[in-house]
């Protein structure tokens, strides 16, 4: 993920410009100079993704809950210096899931957004270059990896997140489910990225996720796609 | 091994609108007619192919079945003590008299009645993803605890559930959004507290048994 993608407060910002990046990691345990995490904005209009994502949906799913993850993770970050000052490593284990779960639904809310484009603007169709080839090279066909991809995101048993994702060791792509708002850390690069949260389908199709799941399709942007790959 | 038990959907003791305002007609009817049916469904089909694995020896086709089952059962079971520890907030059922003993136990365990909401509505909260808030007795200890389960995870063994609350986000979504709050503080005026003491006074069979509609029909 790009290093802008998930922006610092403008005073952060311009320390790290200033190269000041080692003093400022150093001394980023003073709270007020802390790079915080800010609501991206997004790269359409809330109603653009009409009518595979209704603009109320969007609207609420990035100004309440993504601002909601952006607060919260900003909080626990808060205290996990607060902790680290007071070399309390109980405190700061204890606030691990929290930096787990809001600082995931950051992430990964902000790679959604960035991974969905308007239909009219690039969204949909199907992946071309190096995509396609990794996509065919794991599963075949584009229309398998759209069935796999669908079974994955309907079998999520509860709140979560069904992403292509790239080995990082072996270089291929597969599709992974992760429940909540676990990142897609370590081992793996996210690719593509479906939020499979009741949140982000239910004012429109309720219990019918299936239908989510198959209309999404008409706005991934398969240009950002390659940009991860890249 | 013959055909599995087949489960079916519990009748609502009230109509989808009495709830109303704290949880929706809508909600009400997507949660219980759709939702709730659902899992039933998976459920069934999961021991269909479990009696199936079970009948050629295919011991490693029951254990990739687990999840499906415990998924759904959990879903199942959640949902009808869900629906049997709510009721109209004008019922007598309703009213925290009704609940005599229980509330002597809640008194001496959290202060007080508000003292325990606020408890139980801070965890609820915390839940992150989809879950239940419960009120449990440890059958042990006799205490009551506020505990948390995920998914569609049921109450654990050793814990007798008297009341859960459903905090995954279709059971409120409709209506308060993403203010989950809202729906916490509002669920209080039609919890069925002669159920949560009836649970309260009974063993845990009485509880997952006859009276919350799990036993299945043939």
């Amino acid at each position: 993920m790009s290093a802008t993608l998930l922006r610092t407060s403008t005073a952060a910002r311009s320390a790290l410009r200033a190269g000041a990046s080692k003093r400022a990691a150093t001394i980023a345990s003073t709270s007020f100079i802390r790079g915080k995490a800010t609501l991206p904005d997004l790269p359409y209009d809330y109603g653009a993704l009409e009518p595979s994502i209704s603009g109320k949906i969007m609207e609420l799913h990035h100004k309440n809950h993504h601002q909601t993850y952006v607060n919260s993770f900003n909080a626990a970050t808060e205290q996990l210096a607060t902790a680290e000052h007071k070399e309390d490593i109980q405190a700061q284990i204890a606030l691990q899931p929290l930096i787990n779960f809001h600082g995931g639904g950051h992430v990964n809310h902000t790679l959604f957004w960035e991974n969905l484009a308007p239909s009219k603007n690039g969204g949909g169709g199907e992946p071309v270059g190096k995509v396609k080839t990794e996509i065919e090279a794991s599963y075949g066909d584009f229309s398998s990896f759209k069935t796999k991809f669908n079974a994955a995101l309907a079998g999520i048993q509860g709140s979560g997140w069904a992403w292509l994702v790239k080995d990082n060791e072996t270089g291929q792509v597969q599709i992974r489910t992760y429940a909540n708002q676990d990142p897609v850390v370590g081992k793996y690069t996210p690719l593509l990225g479906i939020d499979a949260w009741e949140h982000a389908y239910y004012l429109q199709y309720q219990n019918r996720k299936a239908e989510y799941f198959g209309a999404i399709w008409d706005v991934i942007n398969w240009k950002a796609v390659e940009q991860r790959l890249k | 091994m013959s055909a599995p038990l087949k489960y079916s959907l519990p009748q609502l003791p009230y109509s989808y609108s009495a709830l109303e305002p704290a949880i929706s007609a809508q909600i009400m009817t997507l949660h219980h007619s759709k939702h709730h049916q659902t899992y039933i469904n998976n459920l069934n089909a999961a021991l269909v192919s479990q009696a199936a694995a079970f009948s050629k020896g295919d011991i490693v086709a029951q254990l990739h079945l687990q999840e499906a089952i415990r998924f759904n059962a959990g879903g199942h079971i959640n949902h009808t003590l869900f629906w049997e520890n709510l009721s109209p907030a004008a019922s007598v059922s309703s009213q925290l008299a009704s609940a005599p003993k229980l509330t002597t136990a809640i008194k001496a365990r959290w202060g007080s009645i508000e003292e325990f909401q606020d408890k139980f509505n801070a965890t609820l909260l915390g839940l992150k993803g989809s879950g239940w808030g419960w009120l449990v007795q440890d059958l042990n200890s006799d205490i009551l605890e506020i505990t948390t389960s995920k998914d569609q995870d049921i109450v654990p063994a050793g814990k007798k559930p008297l009341m859960g609350i459903d905090m995954w986000e279709h059971a409120y979504y409709l209506r308060y959004l993403n203010d989950k709050g809202s729906y916490t503080k509002g669920i209080w005026k039609v919890i069925n507290w002669k159920k949560v003491e009836e649970r309260f006074g009974s063993g845990i069979e009485d509880v997952f048994g006859p009276l919350a509609g799990l036993k299945s029909v043939m």
